[in-house]
């Protein structure tokens, strides 16, 4: 180690080092650095008392506090379930149109229904519910399934062809692919469909008759359709799958079946019953 | 001084001073990593949670592949915000079977770890194929291809045979049927898969049943996401460590 001198203009001495002619100061840590830096060392002792630490032979320091992050997180989700249902305490046993019927409970579905149906609804029925091909409009009072309170209700808590054991289920049978009419019955009852809805189809002459023996036991006599048994109504200009003969037609011989999720168990039952009054309200009804 | 003075050996000498930097930096490694491998609060034990299927260890594979983690995360954290989002925070033991895991921190797109069942496998070959088709806003790729390449099915075995080397508890039958079993859960009234996996899903996840495609894998794959765990059941207070 060099000599360490003394700088007469400073007052401090050199550390001692010397390169080409130019020496260091050893100046001391200025004393208001140097005892926040003691006191991080003493929190730090601490933080090591109150919190989870060190890992231990078979198990680790828990802490004074412990590890509590995730009972926070869903101690600070029911709070804020529960703040935002301040207004409408007693929601969650009450019936849905009981929900209807008082208005904070309705400014509370509405608005919570809402914004379930923003993320969770919106990515098929679209962020204004009104659908597109094989998604169902939601603002056109057009059900399949029912449009009625408890009938939504029902279908967003089981959903359709989801899979649960409640789901609603009916399959239509596949009527060309599976051979049960021809290709040519088939286009005469896609033209009686049509015809109901369209003036400027001409049904074929046997499609009526057609239509009786084999669509009418689901859909109706009149073809306006069986919510029991989530048959449309073919009567109307609504068509989930398109307008036209061929899309009829091809509807005919080898449909095509949506499906829709069960909610039950994902959201939790306040915001179901607030979606399916915010549908309802949609165009709900029938 | 002395202390001072022995320091200088390691600065004056610079593969002192590596080996120094190493060992220092192998202590603290060792500390907060190895207790890890047998800590049993690490992983707690959750019902439900089983080995991904071929065809979805597949779909995984083609997700990787594509990149789908640079803009979406599968892991759910604690917080509230993200509890009502996303549905229940994530657990370590949903994605114990993941390797790579996919929990990521970055979310152009949203969270993935509980989408599977949220929307219909039709959905998600609308949206695989074009998202704007069904979200206007989107801006996520589109990725029509995976719906016209069929799955190669025959590296599955190499996949399952790593994935258990890394200790995935896939047995000799199921490795065996690797591709036999892919192709079967792309299959309608499909057993065979549900027998030797669970509750897993058999159906013609893209709807086209000529062919099992790439698309059949991812959806089976996203489907599957986050719903192997009962949460009806799951009780938080038990599994605070």
């Amino acid at each position: 180690m060099a000599q360490q001198e003394l700088d007469h203009l400073s007052g401090q001495t050199t550390t001692g080092h010397e390169w080409d002619g130019l020496k260091e100061l050893n100046t001391p840590l200025p004393k208001w650095w140097l005892y926040v830096f003691y006191a991080c060392i003493i929190w730090a002792i601490g933080y090591m008392v109150v919190y989870p630490s060190w890992p231990l032979v078979s198990d680790y320091a828990h802490g004074i506090v412990g590890p509590q992050e995730r009972l926070h997180a869903v101690a600070d989700y029911e709070n804020g379930k529960a703040a935002r249902l301040a207004n409408a305490a007693g929601l969650a046993d009450a019936p849905l149109d009981k929900i209807k019927s008082t208005p904070a409970f309705l400014e509370f579905a509405m608005a919570n229904g809402k914004a379930a149906f923003g993320d969770n609804c919106a990515p098929c029925h679209g962020s204004g519910a009104t659908g597109g091909p094989g998604f169902p409009n939601l603002q056109d009072d057009d059900w399949m399934w029912g449009g009625k309170l408890d009938d939504i209700y029902q279908t967003i808590r089981f959903g359709i062809r989801s899979g649960n054991d409640k789901m609603r289920d009916m399959t239509m049978p596949n009527f060309g692919k599976d051979g049960i009419l021809t290709k040519e019955q088939i286009a005469s009852v896609a033209s009686y469909v049509m015809s109901l809805s369209d003036t400027t189809v001409k049904a074929a002459a046997d499609g009526k008759q057609l239509f009786a023996d084999n669509c009418a036991s689901c859909h109706g006599e009149d073809a306006h359709g069986n919510q029991e048994m989530g048959a449309p109504n073919l009567a109307d200009k609504i068509w989930l799958y398109g307008a036209g003969v061929d899309k009829v037609a091809a509807q005919i011989s080898e449909p095509k079946h949506g499906v829709m999720p069960a909610w039950e168990g994902r959201l939790d039952p306040i915001t179901i019953k607030s979606l399916a009054v915010y549908i309802h309200s949609l165009g709900g009804g029938k | 001084m002395s202390m001072i003075e022995k320091h200088a050996i390691f600065e004056k000498n610079s593969i002192v001073l590596l080996v120094g930097i190493l060992i220092a930096v192998a202590i603290g490694g060792l500390v907060e990593i190895v207790p890890l491998f047998y800590l049993k609060s690490t992983i707690e034990k959750v019902e439900g949670v089983r080995p991904y299927t071929p065809l979805e260890l597949a779909g995984r594979n083609i997700y990787i592949r594509e990149g789908c983690y640079l803009c979406h995360s599968q892991m759910i954290r604690p917080m509230r915000d993200e509890i009502e989002r996303y549905g229940h925070y994530s657990l370590a033991a949903e994605s114990m079977y993941d390797h790579p895991f996919q929990w990521g921190s970055k979310r152009t797109g949203p969270d993935l770890a509980r989408v599977g069942n949220k929307y219909s496998d039709k959905w998600h070959v609308e949206h695989l194929i074009n998202p704007r088709a069904v979200v206007p806003d989107s801006v996520m790729p589109g990725y029509p291809f995976l719906a016209k390449a069929e799955l190669d099915t025959k590296h599955l075995v190499d996949v399952m045979k790593a994935n258990r080397l890394v200790g995935v508890p896939y047995t000799d039958e199921e490795i065996a049927n690797a591709a036999a079993d892919a192709v079967a859960q792309a299959t309608p009234d499909d057993t065979t898969v549900a027998k030797r996996y669970g509750k897993a899903v058999s159906r013609d996840f893209d709807g086209n049943p000529a062919k099992v495609t790439e698309l059949d894998a991812v959806i089976a794959y996203l489907q599957v996401l986050g719903t192997m765990v009962d949460f009806t059941t799951y009780d938080d207070k038990a599994n605070v460590r």
